[in-house]
């Protein structure tokens, strides 16, 4: 095998190493061999992760030999580099063949961000970055919690630091996806048991520094290998391990943008796999009936132009905020018209894989309603609903309308 | 004689004060905050924030532009009054 990923062998690789996808036919190759691993890996175990409500231990094992987990940490320490751009390709594609597998990848990504946006200055998180690209480690995140409704810029509970230089923290949230398998968990809680709600810090709990105790089960509609459990967190380390910024700025800068980017790309995959299959349907369809154009053929072409919009607004989006990172204005990721847009590409493509998906299953008829079939579009047509849900599109519409009143963009 | 600016800072910030304690609903009181206390620890919200906003349009009969909402604008009493000093012809 000849493909730059596996150069450094196993997991325990020494990644600066490594060669990295320094140019476009580099990226195009990576793109091909995670293509590779979606086939081979992703798809194939797909159903089980889907039907057991289970963690794609296979898929992360694929990914973490490719050392796809350091995607996103730059060259210097050791990971890809790779763009938001890049890593939002990662996602389309992963999501076309196990969109669990890519929600968690996807998720993974947004805390990995969090870190190389907003730690690097420090020596802890330099340290945690160089284990994470070494060891793979994979990321989770608390943000949510009991009480406060799904209103992530405000927390209940507190970081309380120790005399000793130690922190301590318990939080009680309603979801931790992938919280059981995470190596790490950013945690969200108010400065100081001092501190009003919106006065928060983000915090990296390591595993060994927290027990988990479990609230209930995840058995859902779709994203059901996500294993989105509910835990009571309790946690104590290092007062290094709370990030040296704001959570205001985090959250800005790196959480809201990057999450809402990289779901809506891994929603887009969700949304080319069901093309894919109603393509293949309307050929199969067509082939049937030489000389008479299927009414399916028509339906495609409709379906067509609303996969355009959604890979057109992915796009978008991605080289929106590309430019405002490359731009240095670190006060304009909170401006409302960048948030708006932000908002907006979640609200739309989470409404859109809905439509996509509903669409290719029309075009496949009873082969795309059945499970047991190769155009089957059962599973993606219950992972697509949970995209207008994952912060809900109504707690979005309502903070957009806010910003609607104030702003006056043209 | 030197033209006087119509309306000096500490003049816009005393406005500013008294819009903040009509319309921004503080967990803190307005008379306990310097001209630099953070309002969003003070208890400023999204929500506030933009009722603050349209408070202060009409009380200074001014237009926010867009460049200007973000989060840096609202977050004191003199970041607010620099913003309002910049709008005022």
């Amino acid at each position: 095998m000849t493909t730059l990923t596996s150069v450094a062998g196993g997991a325990a690789g020494v990644g600066r190493i490594r060669p990295v996808p320094e140019t476009r036919h580099d990226f195009e190759h990576l793109l091909a061999r995670v293509h590779d691993l979606g086939r081979d890996v992703l798809a194939v175990h797909a159903e089980a992760v889907d039907t057991n409500a289970r963690f794609p231990h296979e898929a992360f094992a694929a990914l973490r030999q490719e050392r796809l987990l350091s995607a996103y940490v730059p060259v210097e320490h050791g990971g890809l580099g790779l763009s938001i751009e890049q890593v939002s390709q990662l996602c389309q594609v992963l999501g076309q063949y196990c969109a669990s597998t890519a929600m968690i990848f996807a998720m993974h990504q947004i805390q990995a961000a969090c870190i190389v946006h907003h730690g690097l200055g420090s020596s802890h998180f330099r340290a945690f970055i160089d284990a994470l690209v070494e060891h793979q480690y994979l990321l989770a995140s608390a943000t949510t919690e009991v009480g406060v409704g799904g209103d992530t810029r405000s927390s209940l509970c507190a970081v309380r630091l120790e005399a000793d230089g130690s922190y301590a923290l318990e939080k009680q949230a309603p979801v931790i996806s992938y919280g059981e398998m995470a190596d790490a968990i950013l945690v969200t809680a108010r400065r100081s048991p001092e501190s009003g709600p919106g006065d928060q810090v983000l915090v990296l709990v390591r595993k060994h520094d927290c027990t988990l105790k479990k609230m209930g089960e995840w058995d859902t509609l779709g994203f059901r290998g996500t294993c989105s459990l509910g835990f009571v967190l309790s946690a104590t380390g290092p007062a290094e391990a709370v990030l040296p910024v704001p959570y205001a700025d985090i959250h800005a800068r790196t959480q809201h943008p990057v999450a809402h980017i990289l779901w809506s790309s891994l929603w887009l995959g969700l949304a080319t796999d069901a093309m894919q299959r109603a393509r293949a349907f309307v050929r199969a369809d067509a082939r049937r009936t030489p000389g008479t154009l299927p009414i399916s053929a028509t339906r495609l072409a409709e379906v067509d132009i609303v996969y355009g919009a959604m890979r057109g607004a992915v796009g978008e989006a991605c080289t929106a905020y590309a430019a405002l990172l490359a731009s240095g204005e670190d006060e304009d990721f909170s401006n409302y018209g960048f948030v708006i847009r932000i908002n907006n590409l979640k609200v739309a493509c989470s409404q859109w894989v809905v439509d996509i998906v509903g669409r290719a299953m029309l075009i496949c008829g009873i082969a795309g309603y059945r499970n047991d079939s190769k155009f089957s579009l059962a599973r993606q047509l219950r992972d697509a609903y949970g995209a207008a849900l994952m912060v809900n599109n109504d707690r979005i519409l309502g903070q957009t309308a806010l910003m609607q009143v104030a702003s006056r963009d043209k | 004689m030197d033209t006087v600016p119509a309306i000096d800072h500490d003049a816009i910030a005393a406005k500013v004060r008294a819009v903040l304690g009509q319309h921004a609903r503080l967990s803190t009181s307005v008379d306990s905050l310097s001209d630099d206390s953070d309002l969003y620890d003070a208890g400023l919200t999204s929500l506030t924030t933009v009722n603050l906003m349209l408070a202060l349009e009409d009380q200074f009969d001014v237009e926010f532009d867009d460049k200007l909402l973000k989060r840096k604008t609202f977050s004191s009493i003199r970041a607010l009054s620099e913003a309002i000093q910049g709008l005022l012809p």
